[in-house]
């Protein structure tokens, strides 16, 4: 007796098919998915949450599943800010929640970083980067903080299944071309809606060749996109890191279930990684992207490298390659605030950030920071090359502060100048 | 809501990809709702946040409310009164958000028709813009259980009902 053959399914339709209990789904179906983790930090969590869940008398469904990141208001810089996260720090403690990382770095970085995001799983969390779990094939996405209202109540969340667009990279990168200007790239080429909220994965031999903080670069910015999640499918390499970061082996034995099907209905992209430039965006838009070329010549007054998406340990290893005995133009502000603690003192260990230092980095708190125009933010008229997601006419301070995306090495590159460079005129 | 609905909705008509950012800026995401307010649109349109008024109804162009989770930035406009935002596309996270808040938003090709200051109608059962002109412009549909949402006055209303609390406005 032969069963029919399911129908093939997209690693998307695999991971919420698992969450909502079904064998199968198909996009446009509406189901509801247990959620398997759900991550937020002092802005949108207990801030928004606590007095919610006070007022409705409901408890968390799960502690054990929630992960709470004190990233944006740290370190406290007034009044306001110290109320934020004063309230998070004792609601945490109130609730005993379990898994708590105060000042640690950036949420999608540390909650990673702790093996907390696993091939198989569905997680939400309260921040638009979250689809940086996508590059460990989990189906993670953002949420704003009534709708983590309703997951923390009732461990539940509804989603309409996504079409799937597969990004799929054959080639090699060159020497100083990464992850961020394949993303920066895509979103030139499809607009900041041009996921439509679908799901993205990201395939082909020049994605299987990035390391695993590079693959988390590209998951991080399909928030960019505008797609729901940016998946990638696991394999040795996220094996390998999860197994260092403390993830329990047993959850890292199923990963050839995690992967998109033959013959699975998608929309496939392809694109070529041996041709690809390093890649800025200019003002104000991440979808306002070209090669670098385009943009050589432009001076500087800040050089940032920060944020999740642009200063975990592999960026600023990638700037200290840049920079290594060499000092920063004159007149050039370059500043460094790490994604995680982690990463800050593995870069410290292995002298990357000594490097940075000795080239004239000024290093601020490892937090969203200026990024998302808290901390110490751009001022009027200043010129920005940053490592960033995101250029949105004042998100990183003064509405006339003019900040172009890039690479860590084409800031790092841009900072030695003075102007903005291509980073392989410098690496070469 | 009322369906449809005979008042006629003040338009404030605005560009494309308004981001989260300009609706409820980072400067102001440490304060409460009010204050975050006050600053809606200030980069782009300094005057909105002290002169609309409840009722009236934002026409934007494509990729409204890209960006960040923040859901400030619905909740922003539902503090100000504004009865719907009408634009050609939405960002998938900014829709979910609206709703979760109790904004309606509704998906209309041809908004950009529509003019700043016009008085449009809103037909909330069929989903649909009816211009100055009479020109009636169809949305794409929602479902249900989404405008139920909006007519609880966003999720937080309707878990106040599930758990047996009094929902309130």
């Amino acid at each position: 007796m032969n069963t029919p053959a399911p129908a093939p399914q997209t690693l998307a339709q695999k991971l919420i098919a698992r969450a909502a209990g079904r064998s199968s789904v198909s996009p446009g179906d509406i189901v509801t998915c247990a959620v398997d983790l759900a991550m937020f930090h002092d802005s949108s969590g207990p801030r928004r949450l606590k007095p919610m869940l006070e007022e409705l008398g409901a408890q968390i469904w799960d502690k054990s599943r929630v992960v709470l990141v004190m990233d944006h208001y740290v370190p406290e810089r007034d009044d306001e800010s110290r109320r934020i996260v004063r309230i998070a720090r004792d609601w945490a403690r109130e609730q005993d929640l379990p898994h708590v990382y105060d000042s640690q770095g950036i949420c999608h970085v540390v909650v990673a970083q702790h093996g907390h995001i696993r091939p198989g799983m569905f997680c939400v969390g309260g921040d638009s980067h979250s689809p940086t779990g996508g590059a460990f094939g989990a189906y993670m996405f953002g949420i704003g903080s009534t709708e983590m209202l309703g997951v923390v109540v009732t461990g539940e969340i509804w989603l309409r299944v996504p079409h799937t667009l597969q990004m799929h990279w054959r080639g090699h990168l060159q020497k100083g071309v990464t992850a961020k200007d394949m993303m920066l790239h895509m979103i030139g080429r499809f607009g900041m809606n041009g996921g439509q909220y679908q799901a993205v994965e990201f395939a082909g031999p020049a994605v299987q060749a990035l390391a695993m903080q590079e693959r988390m670069t590209l998951s991080n910015m399909s928030a960019e996109l505008g797609a729901q999640v940016g998946l990638i499918a696991p394999d040795e390499v996220t094996a390998a890191w999860l197994q260092a970061a403390g993830a329990p082996a047993s959850s890292l034995a199923d990963l050839d279930r995690w992967q998109s099907d033959a013959g699975a209905t998608m929309t496939r992209h392809e694109f070529d990684a041996a041709a690809l430039a390093p890649f800025v965006a200019a003002p104000h838009s991440p979808a306002n992207a070209d090669v670098v070329g385009r943009y050589s010549g432009t001076p500087v007054d800040v050089a940032y490298i920060g944020a999740c998406t642009g200063a975990k340990l592999d960026d600023l290893r990638a700037a200290a390659e840049v920079l290594r005995g060499q000092r920063v133009a004159p007149g050039v502000r370059l500043m460094v605030a790490p994604a995680s603690q982690k990463d800050q003192n593995a870069a410290r260990e292995e002298g990357v950030l000594q490097v940075l230092l000795d080239a004239g980095a000024e290093l601020f708190p490892t937090a969203c920071g200026a990024c998302a125009g808290y901390g110490e933010t751009m001022g009027d008229n200043t010129t920005v090359i940053s490592s960033t997601a995101r250029n949105f006419k004042g998100r990183m301070g003064s509405a006339t502060a003019q900040v172009y995306l890039a690479s860590p090495y084409t800031v790092a590159a841009s900072a030695l100048r003075g102007v903005i460079t291509d980073p392989r005129e410098v690496l070469a | 809501m009322t369906t449809p609905s005979a008042t006629s909705h003040r338009v404030w008509k605005l560009g494309a990809e308004i981001d989260t950012d300009v609706l409820a800026p980072g400067h102001a995401m440490k304060h409460g709702i009010d204050k975050i307010a006050t600053y809606c649109l200030e980069s782009v349109r300094p005057e909105f946040a002290s002169q609309v008024r409840p009722g009236d109804v934002i026409v934007a162009g494509p990729h409204f409310g890209i960006g960040s989770s923040r859901e400030q930035a619905a909740a922003v406009l539902v503090k100000l009164g504004v009865a719907a935002v009408i634009a050609p596309s939405f960002s998938g996270l900014y829709f979910r958000n609206a709703f979760n808040v109790g904004l309606l938003l509704l998906t209309c090709p041809e908004a950009e028709r529509l003019q700043e200051a016009e008085l449009v109608a809103l037909d909330t059962k069929h989903l649909a813009v009816i211009s100055g002109a009479g020109k009636r412009l169809a949305c794409e549909p929602i479902p249900d259980f989404l405008l139920d949402m909006v007519r609880s006055g966003g999720l937080m209303n309707q878990l106040r009902i599930r758990l047996g609390k009094k929902a309130t406005q």
